[in-house]
This record gives C-alpha cells, structure tokens and sequence, in this order.
C-alpha cells in the first residue's frame, strides 16, 4: 500500500496546528500556572468554551470509528447512542447542578473527593477511585486505536513495532501538550474540533448521498447486507430479540456517561451553574452529529468500503471503515481534511481521560499512600507534580495496551469500561440524593456488581466469529444464571449485561446495608452535612443565602 | 421519598436545588426507552425509514424539555 502524499501532508499540517495550539494554551486565560487546580481543573474558570470541551469528551473515537462500523457490521443496534444522547442530558441536568456545588464549595476534584467527603470511608473512596482509572486506561487505549486507523488508512501501515511509529509520534505531542497545559490545551483543541466534525459530517451528508443514489438506496443496501446473513443477527431495524438490549444498553450508557471521570472532570471545571445550565441546553447540538455518524457505517456498506488490513496484526481493523469510506468518496484534498477532524477528534478525550485519571491518582490514591507512609498532608506542589507524572504513566499504559494486544479488542475493553463505571453509581449519584446506604454496603455492592459483571461479559460468545469469550454486550437472558438458578431459562431475548450488574449491586447494597444497621455498626462521617458548620463558611453562607433569596 | 430525618443532600441550597414539578419534564425524552413506538420502517422520510428519522425527533423533544426547566430554575435564583 503506498502513502497517500496529499492526505498526509494535509493530516499533518492541521495536526501540527492543533499541537501548538496545545502548547499555546497553558497561558491562555491562566492566572497561575503552577497551581494543581489550574491544571487538572483550568482554575475553574471555564465558561462558553466548557460548551467546546464537554461535547468534545463526550464524542469520542467511539462515535468516529467504533459506533460506524457496528453500524456497518451489526445495523440497528447500534444506532442508540443517538436516542440516548438526546435523553441524557435533560436526566443528568439536576444531579451535576448538585455535584457541581457540592464540589465547588468543598474543593473536590473528583468523583472520588465526593465519595471521601459525604461517607468519611477510605475502602469506598480507592474502589470509586481505582474503578475510574480502570475504566479510564482502555478508553484512552480506543482513542489511541482511531488515532492509528487513521494513520494506518493514509499508507503508514507498517509492521511490527516500526509500524506503530506514527502513533509514537502522535503521541509524544499529546503527552507534550498535556503535561504541560493541563486541561487548557484539550478546552482550546475542542474548538478546532467541532468546527471540523461538523465541517465534514454536512459535507459528507450532502456529497455520500448523492454518490451512492440517495437515502434509499443508502438503506436497501444495508438491509440487503444484513438480509443475507441471517444468522448474524443484524438488520436495519430492531429484532424479536434484540430490543430489550436496545433499551438496556441505551439506560446504560445514559447512566454511564457523567459517571466518567474525564466527562466530570469537564463538568467541574465550569465557572458557574449557570454554564452547566447553558450547556446541558447546548450539549444537544452534538446529538445529530452522533445519528449522522453512526448512518456513515450503512453508506459504507453501499459504497462496498472494505476496512484495510492492519499489518501490524494480520488481521482486518474495523476502525479503519470509516477512514476508507472518505478516501473512497472524498476528492483526496478533503478526504485529507475529513481524517484530520476524526484523528484530532481523538486528541481532546484521550487528553482529558489522562488529565481525570491523573487527578484521580494524585488527590484519592497518592495522598493517601503519603498520608499513612508520612503522617501527615502532601503539599500540593506534591500533588501537582504527581498528576503530571501520572498523565504520562497513564497514557504509556493506555499506548502499551494498544500495541500489546490486537487492536480489536479494544472493543471489548471499551464494553468491560462501561460495566465497571457503571457501578460507581450507587457511591456517585446516588448519593448526591439520599446518605442511606451504609459505606460497607456501597463496597458489597460495588464488588459484588464488578464481579458478576465482568464474569458475564466474558461469558458471551461472538457470534459472527466464533470466538468462545468477550463476544460483544448482548447477554441472552436464557444463560443468566443467579448463582446456578436461570430464571429466565430458554428466553433468547438480549440484555446489556451492564444494567443487570448494576440492579445486583444495589441489591447487595441494600441488604448489607439493613443487616448492618441492624448489627449496628458505625457509619462513616457525612463532612458534606457539615458544610455549613465550619469556620469561614459560616460566617458567609446564611448571609449570602439571604441575599440570594431576597433578589 | 426523603423525610425530614434524613440529612440534607450536600451542597443544597432551597432557592435554586429544591424540586418542582417543572422538573417532571426532563422525563419526557425518556420515551426514547419504547422501542415498539419507532421500530417500523414505514412511513419513510426523504428516503430514512421510521425508525431512523423518528429518533431523531428526540433531540428538538429533548431541547424544548430543558429548556423549559432552564428558564424556570433560573427563575427561582
């Protein structure tokens, strides 16, 4: 395969642009650089451009690359991330309002800050804590893998270690601009990047029909591929069976979403409620751009797209559909631009992924460890220096990962993420609301749903390639199996196995949480009670509180 | 439901967190979760079969709903 000149040379240039852009942005809007806060947090100071930096986490490589090509491999199905960003918003609009407070006025930078404060328990805090960093590593690793089929799809498809040079390269910018700008450099990069997604979705949406012969036959097409392969399961509408996974998945992601450190991260970096307000309003301008892109993966099936082989595995790389797909429509100067947009559409979550995740490791982790070891606080010089030599440690693992093992799994590492922030939720956002489950019955719980969920994913075979484990996230109600008891025994009806996790945590939870109440057992410390009480803020609040009442 | 025994939810100040029926809105998108409402591919749209172009229809449903509850909790500030 030979390199793609204009292409690359177009790539690099908005490449390089949007790399010193990065570096530009540790001064922009910046009052003391040095500070952790203003570092993992921007100072908390953003306003319209959090709009910029919320959307461009949320949209990831798993919109860009993933989401078509389940589209273009599996149809319907995977066309919910479209409903589900349309609902999220207006169900997360109150609880962040909380969080946001909560955080703002106690200086929390984390979910896991949250969780310290409202239930005083060091065990919960590392498990919120570590579930984040664990299910951060193989996002960033997914990031990296649309960053590469980029690459790999404009000739650089080498083998062996050489091959994955481009992404070293890549990636050295990345971890450059991070380390040093925080998350200044992936708010500014935001903006470039939606200009340009949005740029390429309308051209796309405007040139690939008129190409391949309107929406019609756009759709006759894929409902053709899937009619012929009955036994996959697909189709461009939903099944018998697969409807209940629809939804599940759909009330997953949802509750899924804001429970990410890096979507959070951008969340308590807003300056106001007002801008959080603003944004859940504004956030559902990203939506159409998620349905378009997803629909990509059926006008790639009507232009007979063929995903490359990666050379570096041997194997098919399906991140590579959609790439192909612009170099087989596009005139090759805006196929340059279009795999620009996707691959800088990479840059800005897989930075705040690492900037979340650092500041996860530095506030939850690293201070505790310094605390016991020393006996008394880290200095925040210390902390800073540790989420910035995180940020790095964090995306080496992410790029190990990605050579490590082929880039197909990345997938499943994708869907064994999702399962484990999901049960976060109990410990999160539930307890913005209610302070009745004892702290040992959100760790029962916690463990009990990380267990049966990750030993469920692994008990799903793939069906179109055979492979015994980690098939996809369609669970068949008929092989749920409680403890040895199948109460749905027989049923081929799917579920996402995420949800069902998620409802035995907080069953676990509940009862742990009745037995110990009944034994007994001392709760934790609700600091987040005592806000009010505490010097400084109580000569304040009652006075600003009337004032807000009176006006 | 939350009696008064329970504490407080953190950080909750009564002008702006406190809860109204205005906030009942913001379910209305969840009727996204009904499948059988939009998995027909008839009538189609400009070439979309239903169930395509009517999910997209969730995003302006979505948008007047917090909208709605924008305005009215910047009401109560």
């Amino acid at each position: 395969m030979t390199v793609r000149w204009t292409e690359l040379v177009i790539f690099t240039l908005l490449f390089a642009i949007v790399a010193g852009l990065g570096f530009y942005a540790r001064r922009w809007n910046s009052r003391a650089p040095e500070q952790s806060r203003e570092w993992g947090l921007g100072g908390r100071r953003f306003g319209w451009i959090s709009w910029f930096l919320v959307g461009g986490e949320i949209f990831t490589a798993y919109t860009f690359f993933a989401l078509p090509s389940l589209m273009f491999g599996a149809g319907a199905i995977g066309f919910h991330a479209l409903p589900f960003t349309a609902f999220v918003y207006p169900l997360a609009f109150l609880p962040l309002l909380r969080l946001w407070e909560v955080s703002r006025k106690r200086g929390y930078m984390t979910s896991a800050d949250f969780v310290q404060g409202r239930f005083g328990s060091t065990t919960l805090t590392l498990l919120v804590a570590i579930a984040g960093i664990a299910a951060t590593l193989p996002y960033i690793a997914l990031q990296l893998a649309g960053l590469e089929a980029v690459l790999r799809a404009m000739g650089l498809n080498g083998a062996g270690l050489i091959g994955h040079i481009p992404l070293f390269i890549a990636f050295l910018l990345l971890a450059a601009f991070t380390y040093r700008s925080g998350l200044r450099a992936p708010a500014l990069i935001a903006i470039v990047k939606a200009l340009l997604i949005y740029l390429v979705i309308v051209a796309a949406v405007i040139v690939l029909p008129a190409r391949l012969g309107g929406w019609a036959s756009i759709f006759a097409a894929a409902d053709a591929k899937f009619s012929a392969a009955p036994s996959h399961g697909g189709g461009i509408l939903l099944g018998a069976h697969n409807q209940l996974e629809y939804v599940t998945q759909m009330v997953g992601a949802a509750l899924a979403l804001f429970l990410y450190p890096h979507v959070l991260t951008g969340v308590l970096a807003c300056k106001s409620d007002r801008v959080i307000r603003r944004n859940m309003v504004w956030l559902l301008a990203y939506t159409p751009l998620v349905g378009l892109f997803a629909l990509l993966g059926y006008a790639a099936i009507a232009a007979n797209t063929q995903p490359i082989v990666n050379a570096a595995t041997g194997q098919p790389d399906s991140n590579t559909v959609i790439p192909m797909l612009f170099e087989g429509q596009f005139p090759v100067w805006f196929a340059g631009i279009g795999l620009a947009a996707i691959g800088i559409g990479t840059l800005v979550p897989a930075s705040v992924m690492s900037i979340a995740a650092a500041n996860l490791y530095s506030s939850n982790i690293y201070s505790k460890i310094y605390k016991v070891c020393r006996r008394r606080e880290p200095t925040e010089k210390q902390q800073d220096t540790q989420s910035k030599v995180a940020s790095l440690v964090v995306k080496l693992c992410a790029v190990a990962l990605l050579v490590f093992i082929n880039p197909q799994y990345s997938l499943d590492l994708q869907l064994i993420a999702g399962v484990v922030i999901l049960q976060t939720l109990p410990s999160v956002a539930i307890a913005l609301y209610t302070r009745w489950f004892h702290k040992w019955g959100l760790v029962a719980g916690c463990v009990a749903g990380l267990a049966w969920g990750l030993s469920m994913l692994y008990s799903i075979p793939n069906r179109s390639t055979g492979a015994e484990h980690l098939g996809g996230a369609a669970l068949e109600l008929g092989k749920l199996s409680i403890l040895g008891w199948h109460p749905f025994a027989g049923s081929a009806v799917q579920v996402y196995p995420g949800l069902i996790a998620l409802i035995a945590n907080l069953v676990v939870a509940a009862v742990v949480t009745v037995v110990l109440r009944l034994i007994g057992v001392p709760d934790g410390v609700d600091e987040t009670e005592t806000a009010h009480r505490d010097e400084g803020t109580s000569r304040q609040e009652p006075v600003a509180e009337l004032l807000k009442g009176s006006t | 439901m939350r009696t008064d025994q329970r504490p407080r939810p953190p950080g909750r100040r009564r002008s702006r967190l406190s809860w109204s029926w205005a906030d009942l809105l913001l379910l209305f998108p969840l009727a996204a979760l009904i499948t059988p409402l939009y998995n027909r591919a008839e009538p189609s749209l400009l070439g979309f079969p239903l169930f395509y172009w009517a999910q997209f229809l969730f995003i302006p449903l979505g948008v007047i709903c917090v909208v709605a509850v924008y305005l009215k909790t910047g009401d109560r500030k």
